[in-house]
């Protein structure tokens, strides 16, 4: 065995994105040793990508708004498969969690009374999204990591990966990776593990996900017993560039339409006046995103088949440069479009992924002890479909609250439980074959079968799907997954692009058939789920989550039976102006309804 | 609405290929610490509109998986992919390969960081330096939201735009010709100073730090930083410039060099709230 170094902690953060940043201040201000491992570099992690905003009640701009509006929003955007306790506390703690940024520094920007300003956005009763400028996620996270650079006992291992989740008994203790610079291997020994690494959209060919979404999260959460929650749901985002082909799947962000800013087809029809006559284009996102492969579908698509986006002729160029800076940047750049005067060409691309880890709604606690999970990669706030603006306040809301809860799950182990030697040494094994030079011409590549990969996928598992289609997806899953054992690479351990990319592939393929198959059991189609041969919703799957989880070395998936709401929080669902009685399933039905149109403000 | 039975089966329309028939030549720099370091010659379809990093991702597909590069968010916003290209510091991910001059494209790391394989340096320095500014501090007050003016907050805003991509780092001659960065934050950390120092509830004051540790003197306004940063930040105008000017304020000051003569140096010195 190669040797390796070992680290110790009372918890492990995995992940140094919103979630993991906010969950490792809350561990250590609980008193706990906190190591943060992160892919890239600190600042860097996805939260930077995101632009619109973070939704809170505040009620800045229209004071009808609230927190049990914010839960009615959620919840109907979700299809009611979220898991109701946790958008309960969600819509109530993102208040406090807005204003606690601010006290550390963070920026938005202001009303004239220069209260926090709040942008309207996708299925939201309100104006809601507290935001500076299109660049809202990296202002939060530069701000938590400036928090957590200053809190004593917190350690941040950057260029890290970890490889496996290390158990004794029933229990993670610890974990198993290496520096991704040095090839050095390391162990780290810890009380408690918060699985904080974000969301997968890699496996698809279009995305505006960056390379380090490749679910490794939750294939070693799932690796090790976790119970894997509503993976069917997988969140294509309207608007993504389309053209030129590298750009394809970068986001354009939803403040372009929060701004003001409309779609059209190549006719020039304002189109989603016809497919959401109340929300138009600030219809939820599943909502749009198939709108515009509707259109592309019937022969009204850009020449690079997608939609017009157009903010020009809607506000003038001062206003669209401030509100939208980075946006005027990133088509000047890249597409030699200058969105102040002329229109956007976008499509759908893969954003978000509701599912994950299931998780406990208070403590977020996963089904393995020790295993905590908080933002992209944990399910239940956002159910079948994610609202704009929900995921920056994701994260700060679980991500508080997992970091406080592994911390009290470390304080009472007491003693660190003790790591397996066995399992260290089949790991380093597993991470080592790919460099063993005994491939020869049989070799198989990682990055190409990471590319072939993307187009099963794409293709068979995407916006649309059918049994069909998902079916030839699972053929192409196993076929890669008997090719990645042979995966060789030349080089060593040092930086290896070629070998880091081996065990990404082991991940993706792991969650791939995650998706896949909980699409394939979920037949109908709610939310991000479209499934061609099941094109309405079926009432009695209002009522379960689809499970994955290993069972005797094969893939599992169950229904789980979702909590209902009690009544008087069904009749909550009122506050949202965008709600219809007709949406209610069967066991709501009659148990709420709507309000008189004043009272909404 | 459209019959969702007279979809496709699956999948969204293709987008075309975009090849443009042409090959790049581009010239990589190899090579790790202490071993034989050099540039390698790579032939790469050209791709309309395509950028540096989409080049160097085709050569790691296809020709060379060990070619190391940093990079993540490919879109612009995460500052990872920064590297010397024609000799222009820049970001790889924005900078289209159409806007080069014709010829082979040499693509080196950035010069002012050690290296540590290919086109990767250790940035890690410019963390360390981060952690010597003491963070933002706001006076304890009643907890009601705070009411700023959006003035105060575009002016920071520019600043809060960074993504340190370090690019001004890397440009800077005070580190990348005179070797001072121990004794010099840099123009990414001037930023950072401004932006809490102009926060009008940050109650700090970071002035001796900028001229004692930060080193803000050896900056003489060439401008590079201003010029490389990608979020067109006005690096030395907007946050270089109102901080030399504060430090020699409370520096430089007849009237106060004399109260510190009579009345001992601690006053003002190092962070501490206003007086």
């Amino acid at each position: 065995m190669i040797p390796y170094t070992i680290r110790q902690c009372d918890v492990l953060v995995v992940g140094a994105g919103g979630a993991g940043l906010r969950a490792a201040i809350a561990s250590a201000e609980a008193g706990c040793s906190t190591i943060v491992i992160t892919k890239t570099l600190l600042g860097k992690a996805h939260t930077v990508m995101a632009e619109g905003g973070i939704a809170a009640a505040l009620g800045n701009l229209d004071s009808p708004d609230g927190w049990e509006t914010h839960f009615a929003d959620t919840m109907l955007g979700g299809q009611l498969v979220n898991n109701w306790r946790m958008v309960d506390l969600y819509s109530r703690e993102v208040i406090d969690r807005v204003y606690e940024l601010e006290r550390w520094g963070g920026l938005f920007d202001r009303t004239e009374d220069g209260l926090v300003m709040q942008r309207a956005f996708g299925a939201h009763s309100f104006r809601r999204l507290c935001h500076v400028g299109d660049r809202t996620g990296l202002e939060l996270i530069r701000t938590c990591q400036d928090r957590l650079v200053h809190t004593a006992g917190t350690d941040v291992l950057m260029e890290c990966t970890l490889t496996r989740l290390l158990t004794s008994g029933d229990s993670v203790c610890g974990a198993f990776g290496y520096d991704r610079n040095t090839g050095e291997l390391m162990v780290i020994r810890a009380g408690a593990v918060v699985m904080a690494s974000g969301g997968w959209g890699r496996m698809f060919r279009y995305t505006s996900n960056a390379w380090e979404g490749t679910g490794d999260g939750a294939a070693m959460a799932y690796q090790v017993g976790a119970d894997l929650q509503d993976m069917e749901f997988v969140q294509f985002h309207p608007t993504g560039m389309i053209w030129p082909p590298g750009a394809r799947g970068i986001l354009v962000t939803e403040g372009v339409r929060g701004e003001g800013g409309i779609l059209r087809n190549s006719e020039g029809e304002r189109f989603m006046e016809r497919y959401d006559p109340v929300k138009k284009d600030l219809s939820s996102r599943d909502v749009v995103a198939r709108s515009i492969y509707r259109e592309v579908a019937a022969g009204r698509g850009t020449p690079h088949g997608g939609a017009y986006l157009d903010i020009a002729s809607r506000r003038s160029p001062a206003e669209i440069r401030r509100k939208l800076p980075s946006m005027v940047e990133q088509f000047a750049s890249l597409a030699g479009v200058d969105i102040t005067k002329e229109p956007m060409e976008v499509g759908p691309t893969i954003h978000y992924t509701m599912g994950g880890i299931r998780v406990d709604p208070e403590t977020s606690a996963s089904s393995v002890p020790g295993l905590y999970a908080a933002g992209e990669v944990a399910a239940g706030l956002h159910g079948a479909n994610r609202l704009g603006g929900n995921s920056l306040g994701d994260i700060l809301v679980f991500g508080r609250r997992s970091g406080e809860a592994a911390a009290e799950h470390a304080k009472t182990l007491g003693s660190r439980l003790p790591v397996s030697e066995t399992q260290i040494a089949d790991e380093q094994a597993a991470v080592l074959r790919p460099l063993a030079g005994d491939g020869g011409e049989k070799g198989e590549n990682p990055l190409q079968l990471h590319r072939t990969l993307q187009e099963a996928m794409q293709d068979d598992a995407g916006i649309g799907r059918s049994e069909e289609s998902l079916n030839r997806a699972l053929a192409a899953i196993g076929e890669l997954r008997e090719k990645s054992a042979r995966m060789r690479v030349p080089g060593g351990r040092v930086l290896n692009p070629g070998w880091q990319t081996c065990r990404d592939v082991e991940f993706m393929l792991t969650v791939s058939e995650a998706i896949v198959r909980a699409a394939l059991a979920r037949r109908e189609s709610r939310g991000a789920q479209w499934r061609f041969d099941f094109p309405e919703r079926d009432d009695r799957l209002s009522r379960v989550n689809f499970v994955v989880r290993e069972k005797a070395g094969a893939m599992a998936v169950e229904e789980r039976a979702l909590e209902p709401m009690p009544d008087d929080v069904v009749t909550r669902l009122a506050r949202s102006r965008f709600f219809d009685p007709a949406v209610l399933p069967s066991h709501y039905a009659g148990k709420v309804q709507a309000l008189p149109a004043e009272a909404h403000g | 609405m459209t019959d969702v039975a007279s979809l496709p089966r699956a999948g969204q329309p293709e987008p075309e290929s975009g090849l443009t028939g042409a090959t790049l030549t581009l010239r990589v720099f190899k090579g790790v610490p202490g071993r034989e370091q050099g540039y390698t010659t790579y032939e790469v379809p050209e791709v309309a509109g395509m950028v540096v990093l989409d080049a160097l991702h085709w050569v790691q597909r296809n020709v060379d998986t060990e070619l190391a590069v940093r990079w993540n968010c490919k879109a612009g916003k995460c500052g990872s992919c920064s590297a010397e290209v024609n000799g222009r510091p820049i970001l790889m991910c924005t900078t289209r390969i159409d806007t080069l001059a014709r010829g082979p494209i040499t693509i080196a790391p950035l010069k002012a960081f050690p290296l540590i394989k290919d086109l990767v340096t250790d940035v890690s320095r410019n963390y360390e330096t981060n952690k010597l500014i003491p963070p933002f501090t706001a006076a304890p007050d009643d907890g009601t939201p705070w009411r700023i003016p959006q003035m105060d907050i575009d002016r920071l805003y520019e600043f809060r735009k960074c993504i340190e991509c370090f690019l001004c780092q890397d440009i800077c001659h005070v580190n990348r010709v005179h070797e001072l960065s121990g004794r010099f934050f840099g123009p990414r950390f001037f930023v950072r100073v401004a932006s809490l120092e102009m926060h009008p509830k940050d109650v700090l004051d970071r002035r001796e730090l900028l001229r004692e540790r930060g080193g803000i003197a050896l900056c003489n306004i060439t401008k590079c930083c201003t010029e490389v940063c990608p979020e067109h930040i006005h690096i030395t105008d907007n946050a270089i410039i109102p901080l030399k000017e504060r430090v020699a304020d409370v520096h430089w000051d007849p009237v106060r060099w004399l109260g510190r003569k009579l009345f001992g140096g601690g006053a003002r010195a190092g962070a501490g709230p206003p007086q």
